[in-house]
């Protein structure tokens, strides 16, 4: 066997795919089912010099990080729902202060303690709106180990280009299940290094001062540019203003760099779309059992198709919109309430025909289940 | 280089209060740092929220204005992240002892170096004048109207609970006191905690009849006494002020490098 | 070594809030607000260089300089 070949747990392609990408500091909180990303990082990071830390809870967690972000690290955490919620706020302290950084939320049943240790996918809405205000957040997920290591790479990429932080939305059934991993040769994948600015010692720096491309130079803690990093509202050298003009530019700046950028963060796979009569829209492990129905139905002529979205948020609602005009039925699969759901309906000339196959119980949506919710939709019965 | 060196001038008059105890922390602090001779460079002052961590803006250093009773989370990211940095963590009462609770006793824990400067002016300031965990049994607050029922936290016994190998209690009336602190918390390489007992004549003081800043200052003078000193020993009643913990024991971060030369070996194995 | 001389107390006004704590606690008495409220220097003969005023200041709003010493 070649000796890049793993077969390993979804949490652990996670930690190769984070690895690859460049992570050098991990500071986390044990919550099932993410534990076992903490508990591989403590082992792997200090063997090429990284560092690992378990804080005292998720919320110092997730502040270890943006500090160590400044100092110039590739940075991570990981939790799950609950832990989540704690990271919330120092969530949006990295939103507001362009510091970019991953977090790994490896969804359970919720809410509250809920099912540590069975699938959901309750945390979609979390993701986007889980910390105060106004805010853009970018959200992407994946449903099998080669993806997840890919993701995981894509989410640092992100972090960088964007100046911001990168959530991965995994679950339960994906973070615990072993696969097969082909680990990508140094330099397969492109990865994106920290940008940091070429303005020299003495000369005044803007740490908030897009370039031309849009991009922000960072300059690392402990360098030559003394600057001021606040959660305040605040102008480009990084100092608090409640000036209107400034709050007006940089919430609009904050949305913007995402929102406007949808497209080029789009990433999604797409399986016999382009004729579909049902339109399956899926993701995570609930993508596993929809491409089941579509690999299953279409030798015996049903034109199913599935558009498996990896990135949530920004919800890419031009892409869905286009894919579901043909179509004379969209089904949503997700294993909550309709999270995706409701974005789908929103992003679509026609929702009356969008459709929801869940499952909420903590188990993972089966195929079986998803055809019978199509049978009824159609009309045909179980 | 003088003192003006180390301040944002641009920002002053600073937004304290008249007869804030912040300000005169803030003229001991740059003046430790100052006989010290540290580069500004290789400092990072990293505060929470409140009058008391305003500080870090009006420093010419590496600043870090996090949230509410984080400060002492981030600076260990970015300790860790650049173990060579030096770490300054200015925090009010109620930030580090209240909602920062749980993180200054496990930092403490960790014995990782970096020097927690509590700025206990007993109030909630900057929110107009709350009771927090230092205001005391009796006291008057917004929050304590009829008085208040709470006891304090003893900062120092807290600390050295907790495993902080640096523990010092001074006042802003003790200047000279408060920059040899500084300067010794600063030095020794583990987690210092100095409590510098300060005052906010806006809000604890008026509410408390405590008079104008300066009286408040020689309240400190009077209530207070240096460590095992006759004047403790004539009035048990008084605050011991001095340096009362002050040991050696591993720092957290190079205790971690140790690790990763271990890791380091065991990975080349096989 | 001789005591130090005053120059001069450097005071800096828009900075000078007036807190009194200067004033309360020079142990020569040498300085008093003014009718705006402003630090002034009273007395300063009186002045023997502690340097109090400039620790204990909040808003490093007083500067004592000192007359440096001459070599003869």
């Amino acid at each position: 066997m070649k000796d890049n070949i793993r077969f390993i747990q979804g949490n652990e392609a996670c930690v190769e795919g984070a690895l690859y990408a460049g992570l050098d500091f991990f500071a986390g909180y044990p919550i099932t089912p993410s534990t076992e990303i903490a508990e591989h990082l403590s082992y792997r990071l200090p063997q090429s010099g990284g560092k690992f830390i378990q804080m005292e809870d998720e919320i110092a967690s997730m502040c270890a990080i943006i500090g160590a972000s400044l100092t110039g690290h590739k940075v991570m955490t990981a939790t799950s729902g609950p832990g989540f919620s704690l990271m919330q706020e120092a969530l949006g302290y990295a939103i507001m202060t362009e510091i970019p950084c991953v977090i790994v939320d490896v969804q359970r049943g919720g809410p509250s303690t809920g099912l540590p240790t069975s699938v959901s996918q309750g945390d979609v809405n979390q993701a986007r709106w889980g910390t105060h205000g106004d805010h853009a957040v970018i959200a992407l997920t994946a449903s099998n180990h080669q993806d997840i290591f890919a993701i995981t790479v894509e989410a640092f990429n992100l972090a960088e280009t964007y100046r911001t932080p990168v959530i991965l939305l995994f679950d339960e059934v994906t973070g615990h299940m072993r696969e097969r991993l082909v680990l990508p040769e140094e330099g397969e994948i492109p990865l994106v290094g920290r940008l940091r600015t070429s303005v020299p010692e003495g000369v005044d720096y803007h740490p908030y001062l897009p370039r031309e491309d849009g991009r922000l130079p960072m300059s690392d803690f402990g360098g030559v540019h003394r600057y001021n990093v606040t959660g305040l509202f605040h102008d480009m050298w990084g100092f608090p203003s409640n000036n209107p003009g400034v709050v007006q530019g940089l919430l609009r700046h904050l949305m913007d760099k995402i929102n406007n950028n949808a497209h080029q963060i789009a990433r999604y796979n797409e399986y016999f779309v382009d004729d579909a009569q049902v339109l399956l829209i899926s993701y995570g492990s609930a993508a596993r059992s929809a491409l089941h129905v579509v690999q299953n139905r279409r030798p015996r002529g049903e034109r199913v198709g599935l558009l498996e979205l990896q990135t949530l948020w920004p919800f890419p609602a031009d892409l869905v919109r286009e894919r579901c005009r043909t179509p004379e039925i969209v089904m949503v699969v997700e294993m909550n309430m309709g999270q995706v759901l409701q974005a789908v309906k929103l992003a679509v000339d026609d929702p009356e025909k969008v459709f929801l196959a869940n499952r909420i119980d903590g188990s993972l949506i089966t195929p079986t289940d998803i055809r019978n919710i199509l049978r009824v939709i159609q009309g045909k019965g179980v | 280089m003088p003192v003006k060196d180390y301040i944002r001038e641009r920002f002053f008059p600073h937004l304290w209060c008249p007869g804030c105890g912040h300000g005169i922390v803030m003229n001991a602090l740059i003046r430790a740092i100052e006989a010290l001779g540290l580069s500004k460079n290789e400092i990072v002052m990293v505060s929470g929220i409140g009058c008391s961590s305003r500080i870090s803006g009006y420093l010419d250093f590496h600043t870090l204005h996090t949230i509410h009773g984080r400060a002492l989370a981030f600076a260990t990211g970015v300790k860790m992240g650049v173990p060579g940095l030096n770490i300054i963590v200015p925090m009010g009462d109620g930030d580090a002892l209240a909602i920062g609770g749980n993180h200054f006793i496990h930092a403490a824990r960790r014995n990782i170096e970096m020097t927690a400067i509590i700025m206990n002016n007993r109030i909630y300031g900057m929110t107009g004048g709350q009771y927090s965990p230092l205001s005391g049994y009796g006291t008057l607050a917004t929050t304590a109207p009829y008085t208040n029922i709470d006891h304090a936290f003893d900062v120092v016994q807290l600390s050295t609970a907790a495993g902080a190998t640096f523990v010092a209690r001074t006042t802003t009336y003790h200047v000279q006191q408060m920059i040899d602190c500084f300067k010794k918390a600063i030095l020794h390489e583990g987690f210092s905690v100095v409590e510098v007992l300060s005052q906010c004549p806006t809000y604890f003081g008026r509410k408390n009849k405590m008079g104008s800043a300066a009286d408040m200052m020689a309240f400190y003078r009077d209530h207070t006494a240096p460590i095992g000193s006759e004047k403790k020993k004539e009035n048990p009643d008084l605050i011991e002020r001095g340096i009362f913990v002050q040991k050696d024991l591993p720092e957290y971060c190079r205790a971690y490098d140790k690790i990763i030369e271990r890791a380091k070996g065991k990975g080349k194995k096989g | 070594m001789a005591k130090p001389k005053l120059k001069e107390h450097q005071i800096q006004t828009e900075w000078c809030k007036g807190c009194g704590i200067c004033v309360a606690f020079c142990p020569k008495s040498v300085l008093e607000l003014d009718p705006q409220d402003k630090v002034c220097v009273a007395r300063p003969e009186d002045c023997i260089c502690c340097k109090l005023c400039e620790l204990r200041c909040p808003d490093i709003a007083i500067e004592v300089i000192v007359e440096k010493e001459g070599s003869g």
